[in-house]
């Protein structure tokens, strides 16, 4: 049965960066700050492409931003995804927008399947795949993992770790939750959103980079789609943690025990 | 009205510690909105554990129905989002759990409420409340305002003392009409990681391991049994399938805040620092001098884990 999946990317700060807010707390600065492809979305993507590896299907890749966007999108089509969309907006947005701007997307692409990335490594917000469950009134599965480890055999064979009934109606989705693994069985269209031990993504191979300057990316205009464009959760003011003062060393064991029990008393 | 909800977790029976800092936060809420706390439990024979809030003063709507025997964030939705209009709760708040980051977006959806999730803190008072989050891996900090008539979020739960007992508590019956033959979710199974040691978010002391165990976490395991502790992990260590998933310290993994937190072969990357941060103490304990961890930790020992940590522990036994 061949699957249609709708993946979402989002370009985000690179992980790797330094993050510093400006000083009148309106943004962060964005000099020298480089841009990639939300880890977790990489994931996202990945699974997507295994899944249609496995049984066929077509992965469309979507993403909201201003131009730039589209860089992450073709990284996604260099990883092998079959086709793009830019929902065009500039300005903020929040969880309950993105999952609006996405329920229309859904609805106009009708995939079996919509993956998503558990949260963003910039808002860390964690919501825009619940909420879009719930917008579709779909079932949803977050934080998809699987009970093998990314060094297992399973993983070097590339197997997705979504599993696809035999009549192509289910999906079992293994999730990571407090306290051990749990298995959902979840009915055809759903949301899943993806977590770090899923998969290893693949790099994008040159020929696939290649490929993807010459697949189609549809653009349309978030302002297009009849959703109301006001972020209901506001940034007021952004400010940089207290930082922890550390740095002090120890020279062995017996001094660093000396300390612990005599000087912090934890121990 | 501007009544708070606040969502129970249990496990066998009884409360998730999570659950009372959650309830800590709903009452330090709802004096800054001049509302009642309301709690809502839900599940199938979970009488006890809507007892158990009810001690801490709570006026408690229990929906106790077959159908809420597993959790499904489809199936639990309707519920919340019916508790909160009997209880005319304009604000819903649960912990930042796993149960809590996947129930409360969807059922503050159905409400048409915004949600901020893993909130640090409260000021403001009336319709004003700002809430404090972290973004960036807990390099940022938002101040954020929810523009929505309803409002949710999930707390971080290190951040908020726990709800303290109290008189004047009760438990009322919130009716469930959730259909389990139109679910689009089933529950498969569960598989408990069983384990003797206390949990990783509500250990006194965590010990934890990284790339620089190899793989070999038998010392630091038996570290942290000689000191009643819970043992973590960086993403590297837990990538790798030597320890569990839920092991994992970090930005996307657990937030833990213990009195001593023992790092041994973790670089220190921000994703984890994210993580860890809070801890009174934090002792470091790597090959590499340069490791990042060292910038953070109050005492930092340079030098090889697998002879510091036994070494470390005939201290602990002798206690000298």
């Amino acid at each position: 049965m061949p699957l249609k999946i709708l993946v979402t990317v989002k370009r985000v700060e690179d992980p790797e960066s330094k993050i510093k807010v400006k000083p009148d707390g309106t943004g962060i600065v964005t000099d020298g700050v480089n841009y990639k492809m939300n880890p977790f979305d990489e994931i996202g993507v990945e699974e997507a492409l295994r899944l249609k590896e496995k049984h066929g299907g077509e992965v469309v890749v979507a993403s909201i931003g201003g131009d730039k966007s589209i860089t992450e999108i073709r990284s996604a089509l260099a990883m092998g995804a079959d086709r793009g969309v830019l929902l065009k907006h500039e300005g903020a947005l929040d969880p309950l927008l993105v999952s609006a701007l996405f329920q229309k997307l859904t609805e106009q692409e009708k995939p079996d399947l919509v993956l998503l990335g558990k949260q963003s490594i910039d808002d860390d917000q964690n919501q825009t795949g619940q909420i879009l469950a719930e917008r579709l009134a779909w079932a949803q599965a977050t934080f998809a993992s699987k009970k093998e480890s990314l060094e297992s055999e399973a993983e070097q064979k590339k197997q997705p770790g979504l599993v696809l009934s035999a009549d192509g109606k289910k999906m079992q989705v293994v999730r990571e939750v407090d306290g051990g693994v749990e298995t959902l069985e979840v009915s055809l269209p759903a949301v899943v959103t993806v977590d770090l031990r899923l998969n290893k993504p693949r790099f994008a191979s040159l020929p696939g980079i290649m490929k993807a300057k010459k697949k189609e990316v549809k653009e349309i205009a978030t302002a297009s789609l009849g959703v109301e464009l006001q972020p209901k959760v506001v940034v007021k003011k952004l400010f940089e943690p207290p930082k922890r003062a550390g740095g002090a060393k120890v020279a062995d064991v017996p001094e660093l025990w000396k300390k612990l029990h005599e000087e912090a008393k934890v121990v | 009205m501007s009544n708070v909800l606040v969502l129970a977790e249990q496990s066998h029976g009884k409360l998730k510690k999570a659950t009372l800092a959650a309830m800590g936060a709903a009452q330090q809420l709802a004096k800054r909105t001049g509302g009642q706390v309301v709690g809502l439990v839900m599940g199938k024979g979970v009488q006890a554990a809507a007892d158990e809030m009810a001690s801490y003063g709570l006026t408690v709507r229990l929906a106790d129905a077959p159908v809420l025997e597993h959790y499904l964030a489809e199936s639990w939705t309707p519920v919340v989002a019916e508790a909160a209009k009997a209880a005319g709760a304009t604000w819903i708040v649960a912990a930042a759990t796993a149960f809590g980051k996947d129930l409360l977006p969807r059922a503050a959806a159905r409400l048409g409420a915004a949600t901020a999730t893993e909130v640090l803190s409260l000021s403001g008072d009336g319709a004003n409340v700002l809430l404090k989050r972290p973004m960036w891996a807990g390099n940022v900090i938002a101040e954020v305002e929810l523009a929505t008539p309803v409002k949710a979020f999930t707390i971080r739960p290190t951040e908020f003392a726990p709800a303290q007992k109290a008189g004047g508590g009760s438990v009322t019956a919130q009716p469930v009409a959730v259909d389990a033959g139109s679910l689009k979710t089933r529950f498969v199974e569960f598989q408990e990681v069983k384990s003797e040691r206390p949990e990783l978010t509500e250990a006194r002391v965590v010990v934890a391991g990284g790339r620089g165990t190899k793989g070999d976490f038998k010392e630091l395991e038996g570290l942290a049994d000689d000191l009643g502790a819970a043992v973590g992990a960086s993403r590297a260590a837990v990538d790798a399938g030597w320890v569990p998933n839920d092991w994992q310290v970090g930005q996307t993994g657990k937030v833990v805040a213990p009195e001593l937190y023992i790092a041994a072969g973790i670089s220190g990357a921000i994703q984890h620092v994210a993580g860890m941060k809070g801890a009174k103490v934090i002792v470091a304990i790597n090959k590499d001098p340069e490791a990042p961890i060292f910038q953070i930790a109050d005492y930092g020992l340079v030098g090889d884990l697998f002879k510091a940590i036994p070494e470390l522990r005939e201290k602990v036994k002798s206690g000298k």
